[in-house]
């Protein structure tokens, strides 16, 4: 019995617990738009990674929609050996920087590790950031020896996060890869959509630049649909065309007043601010409105992102709206704890029925009704249903909708026999990306609708090994 | 990088450029437009393509100094680059031989108006245009324009040149005559001019296609900066654009989403040239 109870003590004191990541005080960084976690130290690396128990049957990895090899990096980066733990992650995965960062690891990797059963599991995400950053910063990037070439063409179309995976893995294969994007800049909705205090743009452009020296071509400026369709891409010599342009249309509620000035969708909050560099205006030249009573209107990551971003511009007031409670707010934990740790006010079971402008056009003020939870709908949470007669008014000056996003339209109507369902997703067969268009593959929001950044690295990663087998094949 | 190839003055804040943008100038229809950015901290601007040559590889954009855009783009001279533009973007001009249309251009917008001119002509049109400005010294194209009509009148704000008054008399004056079955008119300028045009224009029946300018970002239909009401539904000038039924349109709404950063554009432009004068 004694030795029993001592054996336990000791596991006890021994046992390394969670190791947290340094962060910017809140009360700082509300003034700023530095990235809010520091980062691991080596030192706490080194601990957290220790954690890992090296399961002969990793369960983690089967929540990876890129396969990371999770075992054998944390070993690595237990080791000391941090820059190898970075190739280890790029050996499936051409964005580890991005992905430390911005994965819902809770919902995949770390939900199913085997430590998280009766703790808390290991911090893989933050570990892959480490190993991401410990090999940028030291400059000593390997790039790896890529396949013979095939003399295969393929064209991707979109510059995002499932344009850049599958651009990395076909050019490792020996295929020619160019990327069209229609924005100035790569990265889709890592350069436009996710501020700098979450994903630094120095690591998108650093992770880009990865791919480029990797093998892919990049043209800018090229709005696929407008200035070649995909047929002439075709014509041109192509030999299989990637469709990974994303769910870019926004989504207003088409409600009395929404168009009134101040009020923005969140994709043009977001742009403005990320990829326009708004924040820094006048030194550069896109202006935004620095609102004090700012309403974001939804509850996902974006709503997160934009009302973090309108306290960043100034706002004394920056409110989240949202119809639900805040049990049902699709964001990340993380991301609501931190707009609460900011002073984001969140109202919620609120929905805006009208907005009321002021005599020069600007809105003033939102009416909202109030909400309450009914019997639950198809998605199984519980349906928000008005309060007859509740409905009051909050003083704004600013708003920006982020209630969702849409299929931009215009690749599917200007390539003819490519099948889209009701909402305009391009409609494919299997997990691999195949469309109705033999040759075209697809993959990402525009097939799934608005989902993760990781979900569309995986449509790119089995897009890529579709597409090789095709190309291959002719 | 987009090389400009030729830079002239038009009048004394008006120009017309022509950039080397082979892709581009093999696509674009008339009606459509580009948007560009002159450097790495500049802003997206939406610009018409006036004219292209698919042999020479060019587009001709012709715009007014409203602003710090458009004033660092006017300092650029032939050779110099500018780094982003993206096109041709928005529908193109709907064009079909439709019998004797009337185009009419205000101001710069006459280099909006002067492409759907010509194409309206090439489909075997009967082209009336109507082309004003607020005195002579400011007026542009007029020689192009009447290249591409059948009949060209002219009007002057104060009487210098031409019919002494709105381009709008004059359209009221050819309605009036009854000499010509009008079968559509563009009207292509300043807001208050458009809507001035469709009110006029709508009780008549005739059917009068707008040209809009909103703000815009990407102008891929990403952001929704350039919402219009158009019969009472949201439009994105972008992509849904940037031709709409001029009856249809809410012109305060885009009179009013139009000025939604003056302040913030006087800043610019008071920096900029700021900035120029200390040097």
């Amino acid at each position: 019995m004694e030795n029993k109870e001592k054996t336990e003590k000791k596991e006890k004191k021994e046992k390394v617990p969670r190791q947290a990541m340094p962060e910017q005080n809140p009360k700082e960084r509300v003034h700023n738009f530095n990235e809010v976690p520091f980062g691991y130290t080596k030192e706490i690396a080194l601990a957290e990674a220790s954690r890992c128990i090296q399961c002969k049957k990793p369960s983690c990895v089967e929540g990876c929609p890129v396969d990371v090899k999770i075992p054998e990096f944390i070993k690595l980066i237990a080791e000391g050996h941090f820059i190898e733990a970075a190739w280890k992650l790029k050996e499936t995965n051409a964005l580890p920087a991005v992905c430390g960062r911005v994965c819902p690891q809770e919902d995949q990797c770390e939900k199913l590790c085997i430590l998280g059963k009766k703790g808390d599991p290991v911090a893989v995400g933050k570990l892959e950031r480490f190993a991401a950053d410990f090999e940028r910063e030291s400059g000593n990037i390997v790039i790896p020896e890529v396949a013979p070439p095939t003399g295969k063409k393929i064209a991707v179309v979109g510059a995002g996060p499932a344009g850049l995976t599958i651009a990395g893995d076909l050019v490792k294969l020996g295929h020619d890869v160019t990327i069209f994007e229609a924005l100035h800049k790569s990265g889709g909705v890592l350069i436009y959509g996710i501020p700098e205090f979450r994903l630094p743009k120095a690591i998108v452009d650093a992770e880009v630049n990865y791919l480029e020296k990797l093998g892919a071509k990049i043209v800018t400026d090229a709005a696929i649909g407008r200035l070649k369709t995909v047929d002439e891409l075709f014509a041109e010599g192509f030999h299989a065309v990637f469709l990974g342009v994303g769910a870019g249309a926004p989504v207003f509620m088409n409600i009395p007043g929404e168009n009134l000035s101040g009020i923005y969708s969140a994709n043009e909050y977001l742009t403005r601010s990320n990829l326009m560099k708004a924040y820094l205006f006048p030194e550069y030249d896109t202006p935004i409105v620095r609102g004090k009573n700012v309403a974001v209107i939804g509850g996902g990551n974006v709503a997160m992102d934009s009302v973090r971003t309108a306290l960043r511009l100034g706002a004394d007031n920056a409110y989240i709206i949202y119809r639900r409670s805040e049990v049902e707010l699709p964001a990340r934990k993380e991301e609501v704890h931190h707009a609460h740790e900011e002073g984001v006010q969140f109202k919620m079971l609120h929905n805006p029925v009208e907005y009321i402008g002021d005599e020069n056009g600007w809105v003033k003020q939102i009416k909202c009704i109030r909400m309450e939870l009914g019997e639950p709908d198809a998605s199984g949470r519980r349906r928000p249903v008005p309060v007859k007669g509740s409905e009051f008014t909050i003083d704004v000056d600013t708003v920006v909708v982020a209630i969702g996003t849409e299929a931009n339209p215009v690749i599917p109507k200007t390539t003819p026999g490519l099948d889209v369902n009701k909402w305009g997703y391009i409609v494919t067969k299997g997990e691999a990306g195949e469309t109705s268009r033999e040759g075209v593959y697809a993959g990402g929001d525009i097939v799934t609708g608005s989902a993760t950044v990781i979900l569309a690295m995986g449509a790119g990663r089995q897009a890529a090994n579709a597409i090789d087998a095709y190309v291959r094949s002719k | 990088m987009y090389k400009v190839l030729e830079k002239t003055y038009l009048q004394e804040i008006v120009v017309r450029m022509v950039i080397e943008a082979p892709e581009i100038a093999r696509k674009r229809k008339a009606g459509q437009f580009v948007v560009l950015m002159i450097d790495d901290k500049g802003e997206r601007i939406p610009l018409t393509i006036v004219d292209s040559d698919s042999q020479k590889g060019t587009i001709t954009i012709i715009y007014q100094i409203v602003g710090k855009t458009t004033a660092q783009l006017a300092k650029l001279n032939k050779g110099d680059f500018i780094m982003h533009v993206l096109g041709p973007l928005g529908h193109p001009t709907e064009i079909e031989n439709f019998g004797t249309v009337v185009v009419v251009g205000g101001g710069v917008g006459i280099g909006v108006a002067y492409p759907i001119a010509a194409a309206l002509k090439k489909a075997g049109n009967k082209v009336i245009s109507i082309i004003g400005a607020r005195t002579k010294d400011i007026l542009i194209l007029e020689d192009d324009m009447r290249k591409v009509s059948d009949q060209l009148l002219v009007a002057t704000d104060d009487g210098s040149y031409g019919f002494h008054g709105f381009v709008s008399t004059v359209l009221q004056n050819l309605i009036d005559s009854k000499e010509e079955k009008i079968a559509i008119i563009y009207a292509i300028g300043p807001v208050p001019m458009m809507r001035v045009l469709a009110n006029l224009t709508k009780p008549y029946g005739i059917k009068t296609i707008v040209s809009l300018n909103p703000i815009m970002v990407d102008a891929t239909g990403m952001c929704g900066a350039c919402r219009v009401a158009v019969g009472g539904k949201t439009k994105f000038g972008c992509v849904d654009g940037p031709e709409f039924d001029g009856h249809e349109v809410d012109f305060n709404l885009l009179m009013t989403r139009l000025r939604m950063y003056c302040n913030q554009e006087k800043q610019a432009m008071d920096n900029y040239r700021c900035g120029c004068h200390g040097k």
